[in-house]
């Protein structure tokens, strides 16, 4: 309990953290004042229509990206197993850059069409391609190496394939395409905020209920059957809780790399347990891509992806634990 | 007494060959019972049936008398404990949080730890002598150090039955004279009923009650040692030239074999 409060009380304290910084500096205190229904219009503005619903959306879309990578690593027992390795997140790619260039090029994607359509045809990518590898690697059950491999396989059909959707597009379609699958939180706002709140609202109370039966699906399936966990019921339902939060947040926010796969390690060395924590790993996520956003839109003249900072984070993370798990092979 | 697992007409196989066939047996509450038999006979097989790892291709396993894999497997998991030869655990975990997730048959998702589970996790690292090794991880452990950590887990989840694959493979002898007497003290302090394969049949003679001989997914003699590890059984089961004298300490059958070398 004294646990979650500190995590809640520290999340909190980002957020806030997050709205004071910008083209128009706020202390602390007049954020907390706005936030109440105080301050001024200007402030009411700045905060509640401006920067809250962005860093909302960082927030949960982190949230969701670092349940997910977690229940992932937990099953797969492997600290590469995450939706960007898995194909989830490409899968997703491929569904809203298929909208951007072919509805784009029809001349139809303006305004609402864009922001109810780029979010379902994301998830509707995403949740194809995880589904997918889930099927692909179904052999009398699922086997945590077996659906990296197929994983892998898939994000490299999905990789390439929206490459080639960038080609075919007009040059204006590409670069909003580019923007979108570098993961971007630029202009969110309420209407990105509540299909992800709404998603995680229903979907961290369930994978917390479901993850119960994690600790005892760690070994190898006899052991977990001896226990009497119902190995293929329980293994099925995580990943396709994870599947579904994955894409949820991938069509809110483009697919953010690495935050998926390297939260739940941060988590998991900060609890000091053996497998990774789902809720630290929800507030780890949080904190990291609202972090992100603060450094891509603050570091520079112009605001850049969040994407591109998690990326620059990620991808030696990436190294070492290649490097990592090519010297002692076991997972 | 009275029994607790039984197999009946029972046959197991894998994909088109049949490992068990056609086994009948009883298991009485309160015994230890041993399975022996040349590699490959469907010992290991028959354990896992019965503790339904495997379905029964025709016939029944019967815990309790009710059909086991017409029981939810969390009342079986409450009633019948079990250890898969070589277990694998999950690189880092600490031998408390091994032996923790033994309580996994009696929790649900509202109540995932309770103070009972605390005094039975407490109570199996104290009965198999780890306690002082509760932070450690597990794969820092030695073999012997290893494998009670993984009984301690067995025994937290606070089953009559146990079923154990080969308890003593990879120990030496010193380590495996200590987790037979840790199942003996099991049978005798606490009157669990368990049932065991073992390869090495002079140990199976002294710690179990009842013998079970296998070959070719049958049952070829079962009873008490003194009964079972017979010249003749030996050279029929196993293919075994070998003499059986009495065991000075226990006075349990001590099998020794003759071997090319000193056949006259």
């Amino acid at each position: 309990m004294a646990v979650v409060a500190v995590a809640l009380v520290l999340l909190a304290a980002v957020l806030v953290v997050d709205i004071m910084i910008g083209d128009f500096p706020l202390t602390a205190a007049q954020v907390i004042d706005t936030l109440l229904g105080g301050g001024t219009r200007r402030d009411q503005f700045v905060v509640t229509e401006l920067r809250l619903p962005r860093a909302l959306t960082g927030l949960l879309v982190g949230g969701a990206l670092g349940l997910s990578g977690a229940i992932f690593q937990a099953i797969v027992r492997n600290p590469l197993a995450s939706p960007d390795i898995l194909g989830v997140t490409w899968g997703a790619g491929v569904g809203a850059v298929s909208v951007i260039t072919f509805a784009g090029s029809l001349g139809v994607v303006t305004g609402g069409a864009a922001s109810i359509g780029l979010p379902l045809a994301g998830l509707a990518g995403g949740l194809t391609a995880g589904l997918l590898v889930y099927a692909l690697a179904w052999r009398q059950g699922i086997e945590g190496f077996r659906m990296v491999l197929i994983g892998i396989g898939i994000t490299a059909v999905a990789g390439n394939f929206t490459q080639y959707l960038l080609t075919v597009g007009d040059v204006q379609d590409a670069g909003r395409a580019m923007v979108w699958i570098t993961g971007s939180l630029n202009g969110r706002g309420w209407e990105h905020v509540v299909p992800v709140a709404l998603a995680l609202v229903v979907l961290v109370p369930v994978a917390l209920i479901g993850g119960h039966v994690l600790g005892a699906l760690q070994f190898g399936d006899e052991t977990s059957r001896g226990l009497g966990v119902r190995v293929n019921v329980a293994r099925s339902f995580l990943i396709i809780v994870a599947i579904v939060l994955a894409s949820v947040a991938t069509a809110a926010a483009g697919p953010i790399a690495f935050v998926a796969l390297a939260t739940p390690q941060i988590a998991l060395r900060l609890a000091g347990t053996a497998q990774p924590p789902l809720f630290g790993s929800v507030v780890v996520g949080g904190v990291l891509v609202m972090l992100s956003d603060l450094v891509a839109r603050t570091i520079y003249r112009i605001e850049l992806p969040v994407g591109v900072v998690t990326a620059v984070l990620g991808a030696p993370y990436l190294m070492y634990l290649l490097v990592r798990s090519r010297r002692e092979a076991r997972v | 007494m009275s029994v607790r697992l039984e197999a009946s007409s029972l046959c197991v196989g894998y994909g088109e060959r049949l490992v068990v066939d056609t086994l009948d047996l009883s298991v009485v509450g309160g015994t230890v019972t041993a399975v022996i038999g040349p590699n490959g006979c469907g010992k290991s097989t028959l354990l896992r049936a019965l503790g339904r790892l495997l379905p029964a291709r025709s016939g029944a396993v019967l815990l309790d008398g009710k059909q086991i894999d017409r029981m939810p497997t969390r009342e079986v998991a409450r009633v019948l404990g079990l250890l898969p030869q070589a277990p694998s655990a999950p690189e880092g975990l600490t031998v408390a949080d091994l032996v923790a997730r033994g309580r996994h048959p009696h929790q649900s998702w509202y109540r995932q730890w309770s103070s009972d589970d605390e005094a039975a996790v407490d109570a199996a690292l104290a009965m198999t002598g780890i306690s002082d090794l509760a932070e450690r991880t597990v794969d820092e452990l030695s073999g012997g150090q290893r494998q009670r950590a993984w009984i301690s887990m067995a025994l937290a989840q606070g089953t009559d039955l146990l079923l154990l694959d080969e308890p003593t493979t990879y120990l030496d002898l010193a380590h495996q004279i200590d987790v037979l007497d840790l199942v003996q003290e099991l049978h005798s302090s606490m009157g669990r009923t368990v049932v065991m394969v073992l390869h090495d049949l002079n140990l199976a003679a002294r710690y179990a009650d009842n013998i079970v001989a296998m070959r070719d997914g049958r049952i070829v003699a079962q009873g008490a040692p003194g009964d079972v590890l017979t010249e003749a059984m030996l050279l029929d089961v196993f293919g075994l030239d070998a003499r059986v004298v009495e065991d000075p300490v226990s006075g349990t059958p001590l099998v020794v074999p003759v071997g090319s070398r000193h056949r006259s």
